[in-house]
């Protein structure tokens, strides 16, 4: 059957690879495409990279990285940040991108997420919703990194963009990322029996129970994790065996 | 004249198609091409796709590909991918539109509403990593049974001659996901994104002398 996927993220700035808690205290990880090496050795089923450069100047890096792990890791490969227009999902995918992830751009703009869906199809467009919970069972999505409310209910939005032509949900929970305390589960749960398409449940990770609980407790499809990985605590293939060990199947 | 012609139809991406055939054969000349006769010449051909099959097929026919893709189907080693080996078959429910006849058999949309064993939900599309159970063909040389393969699709091929099965997956049910006839294999997986056995398997096909 289907495995469920473990997903590294790397969060790419100035052509490094940082992790910090909210935007803040960027702690530097290495080079993208060496660690792109490393956890694609490791069994990573996929890798998402997201593009956190401020500045305009800098965003000619991203393809090159892209190209250069394009040559080296086979397997999918998605990238995200700072995806405006059909143009931008355009140059990704030419530089190497499998898939491309659409955040602010898709609440400025849903069409977005419907042109590029018809014109390269749904399987390579995944939208990023960052959450926050607003009441118990009610969330609300942020945007512009989790600054800025918009008003909409997560589980409204998550649906509009399946049926625009998302093919799949990144899930971030604005509350827990960073905190290494587990995923929202609640939230998890709630969007994946709301859809169809696959949902990445993503926020929170701090030991490999929680990459369990968010398979097992949260419903979600695949799971995304960063700072756990980045700095030496697991390998991706500890995170594997110790979901095979609770009864997911994963790709050993 | 080129070793591998990999058929670009303007539907989606093809770098790594070409990277990972790169990889396998670094001798030999590979080119991404929407033209008829580098096809027609090419010792070898991958035909690949992605998105709506109907948009596949109006986007092949706009660049006068048809008969270029029917006749290496049929005269030299061919490797369908995904959409690829989706439009090799007479019809599909996508669109209700037919396909390119070469094989007979459909193309069907998963039901809604799967559960797995544990009363699971099973999204659609199908996608990520799921176990391929293979016959003996040379292309799964090497390649162990019930190898994990990257999936990403909605739709599958239901062959009207089980002789053409080359592979099965399940999801929850069996599904066909490999099909091979004369110098012809085509997958439904992406081996390009599979990482060793994908690989393992282009070389198989970079090597494959049907006769």
């Amino acid at each position: 059957m289907l495995a469920k996927r473990i997903i590294p993220c790397l969060d790419v700035t100035a052509g490094r690879v940082v992790k910090g808690v909210s935007f803040v205290e960027l702690r530097d990880a290495g080079d993208p495409v060496e660690i792109a090496k490393r956890y694609d050795d490791q069994g990573a089923d996929e890798l998402t990279f997201l593009d956190i450069t401020a500045s305009s100047d800098d965003r000619g890096i991203i393809f090159r990285i892209i190209e250069q792990v394009a040559e080296q890791v086979f397997i999918p490969l998605t990238v995200g940040g700072g995806v405006r227009e059909v143009q931008d999902v355009r140059n990704l995918l030419n530089a190497g991108a499998d898939k491309v992830s659409i955040n602010t751009s898709a609440v400025v703009n849903p069409q977005l997420v419907a042109d590029a869906a018809s014109r390269y199809g749904s399987q390579c467009i995944v939208v990023a919703i960052d959450a926050k919970q607003t009441a118990p069972g009610k969330w609300e999505v942020f945007t512009h990194g989790g600054r800025k409310a918009t008003g909409l209910d997560v589980i409204e939005w998550a649906k509009k963009m399946q049926t625009l032509g998302a093919g799949e949900i990144l899930l971030t929970s604005m509350d827990q990322d960073g905190q290494k305390r587990g995923f929202d589960l609640a939230l998890t749960r709630s969007v994946t029996d709301a859809l169809e398409i696959p949902v990445i449940a993503s926020g929170g990770v701090g030991n490999l129970q929680h990459l369990a609980d968010g398979v097992k407790q949260g419903g979600a499809d695949a799971v995304l994790a960063a700072s756990i990985f980045h700095f030496g605590e697991y390998t991706v293939q500890q995170a594997k065996q110790h979901m095979a060990a609770q009864g997911i199947e994963v790709r050993l | 004249m080129v070793d591998v012609a990999i058929v670009d139809y303007g539907m989606g991406n093809l770098r790594s198609v070409h990277q990972a055939v790169r990889k396998v054969a670094p001798d030999a000349t590979v080119c991404v091409t929407d033209d008829a006769k580098i096809i027609a010449d090419a010792k070898r051909v991958v035909f690949p796709g992605q998105g709506a099959m109907r948009d596949c097929m109006r986007e092949m026919d706009a660049r006068g590909l048809r008969q270029a893709v029917i006749d290496a189907a049929h005269n030299k080693p061919f490797l369908g991918i995904c959409i690829g080996l989706q439009m090799l078959f007479e019809h599909s429910s996508e669109g209700d539109i037919p396909g390119l006849g070469v094989l007979p058999g459909g193309v069907v949309r998963f039901a809604s509403g799967l559960t797995d064993e544990q009363g699971g939900k099973l999204k659609v599309p199908h996608m990520g990593w799921n176990r391929v159970h293979h016959a003996q063909h040379v292309l799964w040389n090497g390649i162990e049974q019930d190898a994990r393969f990257y999936f990403v699709h909605s739709y599958y091929v239901q062959p009207s001659d089980v002789a053409l099965v080359q592979a099965t997956s399940d999801y929850p049910k069996p599904f066909v996901c490999a099909v091979a006839k004369d110098n012809l294999f085509a997958v439904q997986f992406h081996p390009e994104k599979s990482a060793a056995a994908g690989l393992q398997l282009l070389r198989n096909f970079v090597n494959w002398n049907p006769v």
